[in-house]
């Protein structure tokens, strides 16, 4: 990250802001979440349906 | 490395401009605002149709426009806007080259191509599904493909978007974190791959369906999977228009994010959560449970919601400390008041502002908790809802940047700046008025997408309160307004991009 | 300024007024959704999730049993059912029609069976404006006390062809 680059005795970036600045890691947690929660979990619900019972 | 011909320094703000992006950004842009004009066309139809006192349209092509229109507004025009949005924030913003322009002409011709196939199968009648085309309800294979098409240009729009940020790192053109306008833009592309994804994974079968090849597709499971396409698109919008705002406050009056890590931090709780609320739409579905409604209609606590009220404070925030920089600093409002009511961009951010914020987005958050959703689904307080996000929020906010972009892309001065002036407030005002009209008439369990409120030739006749006559009326002068104020942003940017006098 | 870089180091604390709104915001979004499942267990209105599997074919055969069983008589060509409190109550939702028409009384509890015979269709209760999708392959089990005397009407809200706004039920409650 260039953003560590500089002089020496400038502040170091704190690791929060390495964080957001890494788009590649934001776009897998972004699609990674919606998966998981919404529709991983939603299509394995309805495969658990019970059927009809009669 | 191109060649330094490649490239021009605009003369207004300093920015090197990549001729091969600037191109793909006018193409797009024109195209989004064809698109437009198609959707404002049925707007007017489906308006017409209806406010009862009108009643337009036979049932059919109410039907039919109602479709296109959904269609054309929520996918079409946003979505080539969004592209040319994305080219803008990554080449240009960046100080860079577009990554592979010729891939960029790829995706456009893909994204014409299925968009217009859409379009023809809709006006043959061959697609009259609306714009969800929920399953077993079945339209032409073509239809369907037009759709994946227009998807997968727009995902090598969207990669050409991230390869862009790569290339400018790479090259240096920039040093340390991405501008803010550039971190909302990436914001937006993030979700537009979830909601890419999400398309692929649904129209792909369903074609294959629609072509006899696959027997059956289950109808829950096509809505769980279409509504990770369906509404993630629209966060797509928010997350495009909070970039546009950041963007138009510092164009407007020079406003500079108070707090970086504030409105960083918002985009990400909309990366990390906002595409949960989908399950919105599932509410009072059978098949999925409780746990998983409460848990996912809450954004995961409300962390989306909170975005969203972190980015209504800083950007009229940033609009204030900007204004009092300047001296307007006499009592509360005097940067208010001094603001610069007059410029058509500032106009349509304010109130692009006040109807997502205080219409779209509270109607949103409630109609998105299970008992009131109990008395809002699928009547016409959904559409009440998202035309004051989809419409009063993004479309306004797209039409205020446009009249930086004819200046400074275009290269051409707008014309009739004194119509330019009323257009954002006509606009406003109309979609106010639908969106307002449409939720009180919801509120009376007046359906949505539904050609005849007074059920003429149904066998039971369920009686009909009479206030929902006024407030369809309201809904329908609205309309007109609204589609008056379309037509002038429509001939005000389609003149200036003719007739309007070069600049630079 | 929002369309240049910002400074090197960005991640800087926030002020008064800024910690504050973030306070307030956090703390309304938290107090919603500890209230949401809260409403959902103490709340008398809510979205059952009570769901089986369901041919039409399934869902035909014990909806035809259902009518014949408690038929009473005939609305507009629709069989008027009336059911016992607490038994097994069917509705049928095909194009462009709700069937039976369910005469039902206040006060009783009945398990209402709501499917499709055919497309996806939404069924609300009008004027009381209640609102539920309605989805072929799915029995949705909705256990409902009516509270309330009178006549209300099933319309369709959710788009299923060319007839949608002609089908039009109807629920009485005695």
């Amino acid at each position: 990250m260039s953003g560590q680059q500089g002089k020496g005795e400038e502040e170091r970036v704190p690791m929060w802001q390495l964080f957001y600045d890494n788009i590649f890691l934001l776009l897998a947690l972004g699609v990674a979440i919606p998966v998981v929660f919404y529709t991983l979990w939603g299509v394995m619900e309805l495969v658990n349906l019970p059927v009809w019972p009669k | 490395m191109s060649v330094p011909t490649a490239f021009r320094t605009c003369p207004t703000t300093g920015l090197k401009v990549h001729l091969p992006a600037e191109n793909l950004i006018k193409a797009n842009a024109v195209v989004a605002v064809v698109f437009f004009l198609i959707g404002v066309a049925m707007a007017l139809l489906v308006a017409m149709t209806r406010w009862p006192a009108v009643h337009l349209l036979g049932d059919e092509f109410f039907y039919r426009a109602l479709t296109a229109h959904g269609i054309n507004m929520l996918i079409f025009w946003i979505i080539f806007f969004e592209i040319a949005v994305l080219y803008f924030a990554s080449a240009i913003l960046l100080n860079s080259r577009l990554a592979a322009p010729k891939l960029g002409w790829l995706a456009f011709a893909l994204m014409l191509a299925g968009s217009g196939l859409v379009d023809v199968m809709i006006a043959l009648g061959k697609a009259d599904v609306m714009m969800t085309s929920y399953v077993p309800l079945k339209a032409h294979p073509l239809f369907y493909l037009g759709m994946i098409l227009f998807a997968v240009g727009a995902l090598v729009g969207t990669s050409l978007f991230f390869a862009t940020l790569v290339i400018a790192r790479r090259d240096r053109t920039y040093e340390g974190s991405l501008p803010l306008v550039v971190f909302g833009a990436a914001t937006a592309a993030i979700i537009a791959v979830v909601t890419i994804a999400h398309g692929a994974i649904i129209y792909i079968p369903t074609m294959l369906w629609s072509m006899g090849i696959i027997e059956h597709i289950d109808a829950s499971t096509y809505r769980i999977l279409w509504w990770g396409l369906g509404h993630p698109s629209q966060q797509i919008n928010v997350a495009a228009m909070i970039a546009i705002w950041y963007l138009l406050g510092a164009l407007t009056v020079g406003a500079k994010p108070i707090n970086e890590k504030l409105c960083r931090t918002a985009f990400v709780l909309y990366i990390l959560f906002i595409n949960l609320a989908s399950a919105h739409h599932l509410l009072v579905d059978p098949g999925v449970s409780s746990t998983w409604k409460i848990w996912n209609t809450s954004y995961a606590m409300y962390l989306a919601v909170l975005a969203s009220m972190i980015h209504g404070m800083t950007v009229p925030a940033s609009i204030e400390v900007a204004q009092r920089r300047k001296g307007y600093t006499k009592g509360l409002f005097e940067w208010l008041k001094k603001a610069p009511w007059g410029n058509p961009s500032f106009a349509a951010l304010t109130l692009s502002i006040v109807i997502f914020g205080f219409i779209g987005g509270i109607t949103g958050v409630t109609f998105g908790t299970e008992q009131i959703n109990i008395i809002s689904h699928n009547t016409l307080r959904i559409p009440g809802h998202f035309h004051a996000t989809v419409v009063g929020g993004t479309t306004l906010a797209f039409m205020g940047v446009t009249y930086y972009v004819l200046p400074l892309i275009f290269r051409r001065q707008v014309v009739a700046q004194a119509l330019a002036k009323i257009q954002p407030y006509l606009f406003g005002v109309g979609i106010v008025m639908v969106s307002l009209g449409m939720t009180f008439a919801g509120s009376y369990g007046i359906s949505r997408r539904h050609w005849d409120i007074t059920f003429a030739g149904a066998t039971l006749q369920p009686a009909v309160d009479p206030t929902v006559y006024l407030l369809l009326g309201i809904m329908g002068i609205g309309a007109i307004l609204a589609v008056l104020g379309a037509l002038l942003y429509i001939l005000i940017t389609v003149g200036t991009v003719l007739a309007g006098k070069k600049t630079g | 300024m929002s369309i240049t870089v910002p400074e090197r180091v960005w991640w800087k604390p926030l002020d008064k007024g800024e910690k504050l709104w973030v306070a307030i915001a956090l703390t309304w979004c938290l107090v919603m959704f500890i209230m949401m499942p809260l409403w959902h267990l103490q709340g008398k209105q809510n979205a059952p999730s009570e769901t089986y599997r369901v041919s039409a074919d399934q869902f035909e055969k014990a909806a035809a049993a259902f009518i014949t069983q408690y038929r009473v008589g005939e609305e507009q060509g629709v069989p008027v059912v009336a059911p016992p409190s607490g038994s097994d109550i069917y509705l049928v939702a095909r194009m462009w029609s709700w069937e039976p028409v369910l005469k039902l009384e206040k006060g009783k509890t009945y398990r209402l069976h709501l499917s499709s015979v055919d497309l996806q269709h939404g069924m609300t209760i009008y004027p009381m404006n209640i609102n539920f999708q309605v989805l072929p392959g799915y029995d949705y089990v909705l256990t409902i006390t009516p509270t309330e005397k009178g006549e209300y009407h099933l319309i369709c809200n959710e788009f299923c062809g060319i007839g949608h706004h002609l089908m039009v039920g109807k629920i009485l409650v005695v």
